[in-house]
Parts: structure tokens; C-alpha cells; sequence
């Protein structure tokens, strides 16, 4: 038997793509890849404890501002659609399912939601 | 009724769209649009159709960006405000000419995810008995009724990404073996839809759901696929 693995001939493009189903992967594949991105300054701002805990306290300390509150805040809501979005797709792949796909969207993200306004309020 | 502007994909993959004005009439489909222009405006036109009553999948185009059977596709419902409508072959085949696409490589996939039954009686053996409201039975009639139009593997996007990638359709096959008591061949069907190009690639994004002009649901298939080859391989049995 010969396998036709062929280029694809036209793509989709978003016309295609609007649906609940692909807005969960695009918001759980964009949070994944920020998150990611973070991580080296998370790595980073830890090793301040290397050189003392002065360097970190001073450190800790600088970047207690309003921006840095906001972006720690965006971090809070992008680790909550991450996770959400991830036990979206656990229920997705191990629970028997068929009709409520977007029930379980909508829990994630207003789980995210909630997350989101429980970490702003606290702040 | 105003007329139509039609924008319809001529020649190969290195082709473009042709406009052409058609007559708007009530309860028309797509396919009606495309068989005016072939009859009336321009009879080299090529495209595919056979039952024009949404059972034989061969009518499958995409409409505004949209894979879908155009038989069964009222314009009404998918005309945009200007009155435009933008019709071109499926997605992530090969185009042969027009709106025609080779479906070879669609069909292909069923048979290297292992989408042949494999049975162990002969006609000279009794009926086997499955009881109707067994669970798998129903997940198998949940997901039987295919037409083999390639809507899902043209919506998906995991097919373009990796191009070896079995697809939704011949995955919704090998879920409807696996759960068929009859089958003896469960294990080389999990076998050959476990990897790269198996139902482990799926993203999930449930496309082939939200297109299957039969309301099948591939990706229930998909992973209930990876749950049983999860057993499977805890179980030693891979």
C-alpha cells in the first residue's frame, strides 16, 4: 500500500477556527508559552538568595510597585487559565463524556475568572 | 432576490478565485450555487457530487472558510452581508483541479490506522449477539455513522501541522472496532494508533466535533483511543 504524506495543499485559516473548542487550546497554548517565558526570571529573581538575604530583600523590595503588582497579578490569572484549562483537558482524555465540551470551557474558564478577582481583590 | 457574488477556486494548488454573479432563489444550497455556475456560466468547472441528499460525502468544499457538505448547506445560512460566498476545495488535500481534491490521502489514513474489522466466525456460524444498550454499543452508535466526506480532516488542525497524522475520521473508525465485541484484532488497532501520528497527536481542539455534518463527536473517539491504550500498555499487553 503506498501513504500519500503530502504537504497540505491550502490551510485554515481563522474563519475556520471560530469555535469554543479552539479558543481553550489557544488560550491554554498562549498561557503554557508566557509561563514559560516567565520562568527564567522566576529562576533568576530566586538566585538574588545566592549573594544574601540582603540581595533578595532589596530585590523583593524593588519591585514592590504598582506594575510589578499588575504583572504578578497577570501571572496569578495566566497560571489559573493554564491549570483550569489543563484539568479541562484531564476531564476531556479520562472522564466519559460527549455533549457538555463547552459546559466544562465555560467552568475553566470562569474557574480562571474567579482565580483571577480572588488574587486582584487580595492584593 | 438580489444575485450572489460568487468567488469559486479554479485550477490547482497554484490556482485562484473566479467571480461569477448567480440568480439568489429560496432554499438554495451551495451545491445548487456551484451546479448553476457549471451548467450556466462555465461548463469546464470541475467538482464532485453524487446523492445531493447528504449520505454519500462526496459534495465536501469549503464555504467562507469552512468545511462543509455543501448539499445539505443552505446559503441562507452561511451568505455573509454583503452577499458573498466564497467556495474552495477542502483543506489539507491535494487539489486535482477546481473544487475536486484527491482524497486518496484521506482514505489512506483509515487503512494505516487499521480500519479493517477482523472477525473470528464464519457465515456458516450463528449471529453474533450484542445487546443493544450496551456501552459499547452505544459509543459505537454514537460514532458509526460516517460518510467519509473529510470535513473533519480538512477542519483539523493537527492534520496540517503533521501531515502523517492519521486525522479524526480514521480515528473515529478504529474507537468503533475497538469497542465492537465481534473484533479480534483490538490490540494491532491500538497498535497502529499509538505513536507520532496517532491519537496521542490530537490538540484537542475539538474542530472535527464542531464540523462533522453528522454530529459525530471524533474527538470522544480520540480519547477513549488513548484510554485504551493507556489499559493497555499498564496491562503489558503493547
Amino acid at each position: 500500500m503506498t501513504r500519500h504524506i503530502h504537504r497540505p495543499s491550502r490551510m485554515n485559516d481563522a474563519r475556520s477556527r471560530q469555535h469554543a473548542g479552539w479558543w481553550a487550546f489557544a488560550l491554554h497554548r498562549i498561557s503554557g508559552v508566557a509561563l514559560a517565558l516567565f520562568l527564567p526570571l522566576h529562576f533568576w529573581a530566586l538566585s538574588q538568595s545566592l549573594q544574601g538575604p540582603d540581595a533578595l530583600e532589596h530585590f523583593l523590595r524593588w519591585t514592590d510597585r504598582p506594575l510589578f503588582k499588575f504583572a504578578e497579578w497577570g501571572l496569578v490569572c495566566l497560571l489559573a487559565l493554564h491549570m483550569t484549562g489543563g484539568l479541562r483537558v484531564l476531564a476531556l482524555e479520562f472522564l466519559p463524556w460527549r455533549d457538555w465540551q463547552k459546559t466544562l470551557l465555560a467552568c475553566s474558564v470562569g474557574a480562571a475568572f474567579v482565580v483571577g478577582c480572588a488574587f486582584a481583590l487580595a492584593l | 432576490m438580489s444575485d450572489l457574488h460568487v468567488r469559486i477556486w479554479r485550477g490547482d494548488a497554484e490556482g485562484g478565485f473566479s467571480a461569477y454573479q448567480v440568480p439568489r432563489q429560496e432554499s438554495q444550497t451551495v451545491l445548487d450555487v456551484v451546479t448553476y455556475v457549471q451548467r450556466q456560466l462555465d461548463a469546464t468547472l470541475a467538482y464532485r457530487f453524487a446523492c445531493r441528499v447528504g449520505m454519500c460525502g462526496s459534495c465536501a468544499m469549503t464555504v467562507n472558510g469552512v468545511a462543509r457538505w455543501t448539499c445539505r448547506t443552505h446559503v441562507s445560512k452561511v451568505i455573509d452581508d454583503q452577499g458573498a460566498l466564497e467556495i474552495a476545495p477542502l483543506n489539507h488535500l491535494p487539489i486535482v483541479r477546481d473544487l475536486v481534491t484527491d482524497m486518496a490521502p484521506f482514505f489512506d489514513q483509515w487503512a494505516a490506522a487499521s480500519g479493517q474489522f477482523s472477525g473470528a466466525k464464519t457465515r456458516h456460524d450463528d449471529f453474533a449477539t450484542v445487546p443493544p444498550d450496551s456501552p459499547a454499543r452505544r459509543a459505537i452508535d454514537a460514532a458509526i455513522e460516517c460518510i467519509g466526506c473529510g470535513v473533519c480532516y480538512a477542519s483539523c488542525d493537527t492534520v496540517a501541522w503533521n501531515p502523517a497524522y492519521l486525522g479524526p475520521a480514521a480515528l473515529n473508525r478504529v474507537w468503533t472496532l475497538v469497542q465492537d465485541a465481534r473484533d479480534t484484532a483490538t490490540l494491532d488497532h491500538l497498535r497502529a494508533v499509538s505513536g507520532d501520528a496517532g491519537c496521542q497527536a490530537c490538540h484537542t481542539h475539538v474542530s472535527c466535533a464542531e464540523r462533522c455534518p453528522k454530529n459525530i463527536s471524533p474527538t470522544v473517539g480520540i480519547a477513549g483511543l488513548k484510554r485504551a491504550l493507556t489499559k493497555a500498555t499498564l496491562k503489558g499487553q503493547l
